[in-house]
């Protein structure tokens, strides 16, 4: 008995939370939000999706004819769904230290602008030139012009909700 | 293995940014709350008030006490303004160093006075009346709607709300020049109030004016108001810098403003106003108006002779259940102070303000379910105001009409929305919200194409809106693969193609409006072609050093700081919240509860539960101290310890009508209110709320303030003594740290997918037979994949959209047409 309450006071403490999230960026109280927004939502509430992972997701919850807005009934159970099954899971400090050291192939402790410039635009899911500059003015260290990725780390991970 | 790691970092990044735009977004709408609750707030008061105006029994001092700001003309004749305005008295003394002006004005004088504004000079007041009544003498003249054309390959040049922010205004004139001949400018509206330098924005808009009268053009905004002025600022600064005729230059601004032109349209083309519109809108019946009538646009009409029955703007508005007003599927946020119910017009009989305080209602604890509010425009059934005169500026009575007045408010205080219709703006107390379907049956049938607007802050410092499907302008060209199309075949080569224009720009010239680092400033240019060109700016030297992170956090800061004095204002109301779920009285609290209890007493639709980390930095395993939790949140200054909590609360939840009251009551405008006013301040304010506040706690008050004991207290040094001294603020002491490397966020260019990387876009050449200044490629400014299977394409600087639906079989990869992005980097 006291499983099923607590499970459902999780589930309404989810639902809360997500509710919360979307009305955010949902100005008009019109229980939906522009498609451009969802990946911000997604990602403000912990979770860690890759773009073509983020993609999906917006394909699962968009209507049959899209609009271009993502209605918040939609939402709701997917959203639910990612929370309570913990995907995208956020990524362990330890392993995205790992992450960059396999790209300082010199193994200096630090990575030269240029060269995380040409990484993040050029590998994986790329950067677009906004998001590499935005990334290097915050993480560029101004005396040695070089990014300290262990400093970096700390500073930009904080409590998850 | 390169790549795996690199996805790794990218996504933690994103999901960082991600972090860093909920954060701005949820203090973009603190700020904007509050904004317009203040709007909404002062629009019940002055309801409220005329309310009270209407049912008091002539004799009673309370009415004394308000009429005079319902009174329009204490002077009626022409005469007499002479006499009340005359500066000639008003003598300079040597050692004054400010700006001298002869008149009529020369161009150089303008350009001196912007000048000695830049170096932090003030104009003597006799210079101010004598510009002002200039002014006022050309404004009379001019039409209600300015008709202004870009012949001789003139541009044009447009800025929006400046709100007292000089610098901002001084960046204007150095990127874009100052206005001349070769130079024209529109200004449109809220030049005052919130910013610190209205009075010389004013003095500096007048100054062209006069020099330069076909080629300045300054539209009506809705601060442009003595009512809404004596809430956001301006009346306090005018009457601050100019102590001794400081009363009278406020009259003469009074009649200016409700002199100003309401519209400008350029090339029979572009609308240019400052609020919006509405389904109603009539342009021909606005040329008609008399527009100087309406002296505050808040001012209800008088009745017209004869008619016996009240006039209503929407005859359901005497419903007290405005639930059933609002229409289900359109609204918007609450409003961050107002939480009370207005109280219904049967609700006040035919008494005297003292009767109010007997009439007790405890604050409530209930509210209606749905907390949106409704603001009513009561309108008096008696027509009080008494104008005798013959003067052609007094009013004569019952000839001002319902329907002119709701064209002019809805002019000055509706924003668009996204939703087709149209519905009363209940946040902000005024106008209403229209719709991409209202922009289209508005500009169609007076042959426009574009409207542009301010009123509203955007980030950028503009925002297009409502799309209208037009035919593509015949010089543009798609190019396919890696052909140019020919122009036979352009039209089936474009496919999929939908091309649409958006109709309604907003500008806002007021960069880091809510705080520094909040928003960019934005002017437009607009030549023969009428393309509006955009150029963005933030003043203040600080901003441009300072990173995303620190953006955002300096911003955030502030509103929280406004959020944190609600939730001590409420202390007593979410200790009892609190208590219900600590029932063993432990003290403590899990965060969930919190966020529950919080949103049950305050009703703000804030998130809390996003902002719980910086408003609860102490939860140990989720569990919080909520006695410990209110000490830490703000340090209250000494004197006020010992005045009853309820009373402290009232002070902080209704600080700005609190000042507002008081600076009407205020009536020589000295700052100073004796004893017996404070009184009665205080009267009018638990009427207003239906509160009862005891004379004992109120004397207990004025003693606290009045230290000195003269039977007088100082407007501003009560206010003061109320201000929430942040605790965290002194403990961190200096927010802004060394700035690092400079943000260069100058345009946008999202791609939410990997497939948009093979995209180009290509375009267009736009041909312009004009000046090189029009910039010969439309470039992109953004491009999205609005869902999977669309795409749209905005262009930087101008206000077409291409709508691309792809079929389910086409992917961007294998697109088969060719577009080429490039971005155009801002102008220095």
């Amino acid at each position: 008995m006291a499983d099923k309450e607590s499970a459902e006071a999780v589930i309404s403490e989810i639902h809360r939370r997500i509710a919360e999230a979307f009305n955010v960026f949902d100005n008009e109280s019109s229980k939906s939000v522009d498609v451009r927004e969802v990946g911000t939502i997604i990602r403000s509430l912990g979770c860690f999706p890759s773009e073509a992972e983020l993609h999906e997701m917006i394909a699962e919850v968009e209507e049959e004819e899209p609009t271009g807005y993502i209605r918040f009934e939609k939402f709701l159970p997917a959203m639910t769904k990612v929370l309570m099954e913990r995907k995208f899971r956020p990524i362990p400090k330890d392993v995205l230290i790992q992450a960059f050291e396999v790209l300082d192939q010199e193994k200096k402790g630090y990575l030269e602008a240029e060269e995380l410039k040409k990484y993040m635009t050029q590998e994986g899911e790329p950067f677009s030139q906004d998001e590499v500059e935005e990334m290097l003015s915050a993480a560029l260290d101004n005396k040695e012009n070089v990014i300290f990725y262990k400093d970096l780390v700390s500073k930009m991970t904080f409590e998850d909700l | 293995m390169v790549m795996r790691a690199a996805v790794l970092i990218q996504m933690w990044y994103r999901k960082y940014v991600a972090r860093m735009e909920m954060r701005r977004r949820c203090t973009w709408n603190i700020f904007q709350s509050i904004e317009y609750a203040g709007e909404q707030d002062q629009i019940k008061l002055y309801n409220f008030l005329g309310y009270l105006m209407d049912h008091f029994t002539p004799s009673s001092s309370e009415r004394n006490l308000i009429c005079h700001i319902f009174r329009e003309n204490e002077v009626c004749r022409d005469a007499e303004w002479e006499r009340y305005f005359c500066y000639k008295n008003i003598e300079i003394p040597e050692v004054y160093s400010g700006p001298h002006l002869t008149f009529p004005l020369t161009a150089s004088q303008a350009a001196g006075l912007v000048e000695s504004f830049k170096n932090k000079q003030q104009l003597h007041s006799r210079y101010v009346l004598q510009l002002l009544l200039e002014t006022w003498k050309l404004l009379r003249i001019l039409p209600n709607i300015n008709r202004v054309s870009t012949c001789h390959s003139k541009e044009i040049s447009i800025c929006g709300d400046l709100h007292g922010q000089l610098e901002d205004l001084l960046l204007i004139f150095y990127k874009n020049g100052m206005p001349s001949m070769e130079k024209p400018y529109v200004f449109n509206g809220d030049f005052v109030d919130r910013g610190k330098d209205s009075i010389e924005i004013l003095l500096i808009l007048f100054a062209f004016l006069l020099v330069y009268p076909s080629d300045v053009h300054l539209n009506r905004g809705n601060h442009e108001d003595h009512i809404v002025n004596l809430r956001y600022g301006f009346t306090k600064e005018v009457l601050g810098k100019y102590r001794v005729h400081g009363k009278r230059i406020l009259k003469l601004l009074q009649k200016i403003f409700s002199w100003l032109p309401l519209a400008t349209v350029i090339d029979h083309k572009v609308l240019v106003l400052h609020g919006g519109i509405s389904d109603a809108t009539d342009l021909s019946l606005l040329a008609k108006v008399d527009r100087h009538r309406y002296v505050s646009a808040l001012r209800p009409p008088k009745k017209k002779p004869g008619s016996e029955d009240q006039l209503s703007m929407d005859s359901d508005m005497e419903d007290d259940s405005w639930i059933s007003r609002v229409s289900a599927g359109t609204r918007r946020r609450a409003s961050l102070t107002y939480m009370k119910p207005f109280a219904s017009r049967n609700d006040f009989q035919h008494r005297s303000l003292q009767d109010f305080s007997r009439h007790i209602i405890r604050p409530l604890r209930e509210e209606p379910k749905d907390r949106r509010r409704q603001a009513e425009f009561t309108l008096s059934s008696q027509d009080l105001l008494q104008c005798s005169s013959t003067d052609p500026d007094s009013c004569q009575p019952g000839d001002v009409n319902h329907e002119e007045w709701k064209q002019i408010v809805d002019l000055l205080w509706s924003d668009p929305m996204s939703q087709d219709g149209c519905i009363p703006n209940e946040v902000r107390g005024g106008g209403c919200y229209w719709g991409p379907d209202v922009t289209e049956q508005v500009l169609s049938k007076n042959h426009l194409q574009l409207l542009i607007r301010s009123h509203e802050c955007k980030q950028e410092g503009y925002e297009f809106c409502h799309s209208r499907k037009v035919r593509p302008p015949a010089s543009l060209h798609i190019c396919e693969g890696s052909h140019e199309t020919p122009q036979e075949d352009r039209q089936s080569a474009m496919g999929g193609w939908r091309w649409l224009e958006l109709a309604v720009l907003t500008i806002f010239s007021a960069s880091n409006y809510y705080e520094v680092g909040s928003n960019r400033g934005a002017y437009i240019t607009l030549g023969p072609d009428l393309i509006p060109h955009l150029i963005q700016y933030q003043a203040s030297s600080m901003t441009r050093e300072l990173t995303l992170t620190q953006r955002v956090g300096w911003t955030e800061h502030s509103a929280l700081k406004v959020v944190r004095e609600q939730l001590f204002a409420h202390r007593s109301d979410l200790t009892g919240a609190f208590q219900e779920f600590d029932k063993e009285n432990t003290g403590m609290i899990s965060l969930n509860d919190w966020a529950r209890a919080v949103e049950a007493v305050l009703h703000l639709g804030i998130p809390w539960r996003v902002l719980r980390s910086q408003l609860v930095p102490n939860a140990p395993d989720g569990m919080m101290n909520y006695r410990s939790w209110f000490r830490e949140l703000a340090i209250k200054e000494p004197d006020t310890e010992h005045i009853h909590q309820a009373l402290l609360e009232t002070v902080y939840r209704h600080r700005s009508t609190l000042e507002t009251i008081f600076r009407i009551v205020d009536t020589d405008h000295s700052g100073l209110i004796s004893l017996e006013d404070f009184h009665q301040t205080w009267k009018l304010l638990s009427a207003y709320l239906k509160m009862e506040i005891s004379d004992e706690a109120i004397s207990n008050l004025a003693i606290s303030i009045d230290a000195n004991r003269d039977g007088c207290i100082d407007i501003n040094e009560f206010m003061e003594a109320f201000r929430l001294v942040d605790k965290s603020r002194l403990e961190t002491g200096n927010l802004f740290q060394r700035s690092t490397a400079t943000a260069s966020r100058q345009t946008h260019l999202h791609m939410t997918s990997l497939h948009l990387t093979n995209l180009h876009v290509s375009c267009l050449q736009h041909s312009s037979h004009v000046t090189k200044r029009y910039v010969t490629k439309l470039s992109v400014k953004s491009l999205w994949l609005t869902s999977t299977l669309h795409l749209k394409v905005i262009f930087h600087s101008s206000p077409h959209v291409v709508l691309y639906s792809m079929t389910r079989e086409e992917s961007f990869a294998t697109a088969s047409f060719a577009l080429m992005c490039q971005l155009e980097k801002e102008p220095d």
